[in-house]
């Protein structure tokens, strides 16, 4: 239990800052791919071919190839493209990203294909009648939305929405490989200098158990409250 | 771009080696806790549960690496024949593969028993039909069917799972896509041809499933 005290004598405080990591890039990415899915739902449920294919596009490959492959376009690719446009400008010199930024952005994209579904399939099991009575009632469409639309899509939506909060709080483990620290990567540091990696893993796994484990508790909470009057 | 083409396909096939390995294992260690989930003893039930608890609630990252860094610690482990397994790193990914997808199997297998109408299981009864060829001969075929579609995703999922190998020094896929690309800079154009690989895999994978569930579903 030393390894575990607070201060410079144990790992304590390292790993309950990485943790506060952890959650801090599972919000950010989680919000990142909230933005994702309100730009990606629309076009998946677009009557337009282009539009269509090019949401079906995004959520297929996403969702088919492996979340590591997509951290390490982003990791090596993600500067240089910034580089880029930088040099569109006129602007010449190098420009590193933030890994917190390079990873939250990654799993972002990720996180949002995966909304991206929940959204459609909400949107698509509310009542066609709904749609209707709120265009014949002649809602503006502010109310029309967020009023009629979107309280009946968030009670759908937010039972999957847990599963992919779920998801991308463990997609945020594999960010470690791009430096930042957070519980994978403070329990790598931490193996490495006491030569103890089976204590560290384990507190990691027990770290992500309790993270896991909390959020449902919450999400129970928020589930129950906006199914109300079903 | 056309020249690591190559050296990506020779590493697709440890990806695929990895995932059927693992996938086969997993299958037996899902149905094994699946049927354990159905017992009627609290304390086997508590222990298969927690089983899919502890591996569904923990990245796929910490369970290699407690396998693959983690075990190697002990010293008693060293000395018995299990070290000739967990010094090889392609070992320990496939164990962590496959208990992470038996973790995942076993609830798609308990839920598909479970929803086996029970009126298939009493005409079995009536009929005087022993209850071990209920089993085998009603209850796992038609499991088998219903939890196709949930398990065709499984098989997805773990195809990308297969790409964390990389990290314990295993040079699938991925872990061949990352050593080009920091040796030649070209993110985009490995990108394009490794993921293109993965999404082919998929799509092949996807259609398998869709074609089973064709064949073998139930007409309702």
């Amino acid at each position: 239990m030393e390894l575990l005290y607070f201060g410079d004598k144990g790992w304590g405080d390292e790993l309950f800052f990485a943790t506060l990591m952890t959650i801090a890039v599972s919000i950010t990415a989680m919000i990142i791919g909230f933005i994702f899915a309100a730009l990606f739902t629309p076009l998946k449920l677009s009557n337009n071919k282009f539009f269509n294919s090019i949401g079906n596009a995004y959520t297929t490959v996403i969702r088919g190839v492996p979340e590591l492959l997509v951290i390490y376009l982003f990791f090596f690719g993600g500067s240089g493209a910034i580089m880029f446009v930088a040099s569109i400008f006129g602007y010449n010199d190098y420009i590193e990203i933030n890994a917190f930024l390079t990873g939250s952005f990654s799993i972002g994209i990720i996180s949002g294909a995966y909304s991206t579904e929940v959204f459609r399939g909400a949107l698509q099991s509310i009542d066609k009648g709904q749609f209707e009575a709120a265009k014949v009632l002649g809602f503006n469409k502010y109310i029309y939305f967020f009023k009629i639309i979107l309280p009946q899509m968030l009670r759908l939506a937010i039972p999957n929405l847990s599963n992919v909060w779920q998801i991308t709080l463990k997609d945020t483990s594999l960010i470690s490989v791009t430096g930042l620290v957070e519980i994978m990567r403070q329990s790598y540091i931490a193996a490495g200098s006491t030569r103890d990696p089976l204590f560290f893993y384990s507190f990691a796994a027990v770290l992500y158990l309790m993270l896991t484990f909390l959020s449902m508790q919450l999400l129970n909470r928020l589930e129950t409250k906006y199914s109300k009057g079903y | 771009m056309i020249s690591s083409f190559p050296k990506l396909l020779n590493a697709t096939l440890i990806t695929l080696k990895l995932l059927s390995v693992s996938l086969i294992l997993g299958l037996f260690i899902g149905l094994g806790f699946a049927i354990l989930r159905m017992n009627n003893n609290k304390l086997i039930n508590k222990f298969a549960y927690g089983y899919s608890y502890i591996f569904r609630g923990t990245p796929l990252l910490v369970q290699i690496f407690i396998i693959y860094f983690g075990l190697g610690q002990i010293e008693y482990l060293r000395t018995t024949f299990l070290w000739v397994v967990l010094k090889e790193p392609y070992w320990c990914a496939i164990i962590a593969f496959s208990l992470n997808t038996g973790a995942y199997t076993s609830e798609i297998l308990r839920s598909a028993f479970q929803t086996i109408k029970p009126g298939y299981l009493e005409a079995g009864r009536s009929l005087g039909i022993p209850s071990k060829i209920i089993f085998t001969k009603i209850q796992i075929p038609i499991a088998i069917k219903q939890s196709l579609p949930a398990y065709g995703n499984e098989i997805i999922l773990m195809l990308k799972g297969t790409s964390l190998a990389s990290t314990v020094t295993l040079m699938d896929l991925t872990g061949v896509a990352k050593y080009i690309i920091s040796t030649t800079f070209k993110p985009v154009e490995v990108f394009i041809v490794a993921g293109g690989i993965y999404l082919f895999m998929t799509f092949i994978i996807h259609n398998v499933i869709k074609y089973l569930e064709k064949k073998y579903g139930f007409h309702t």
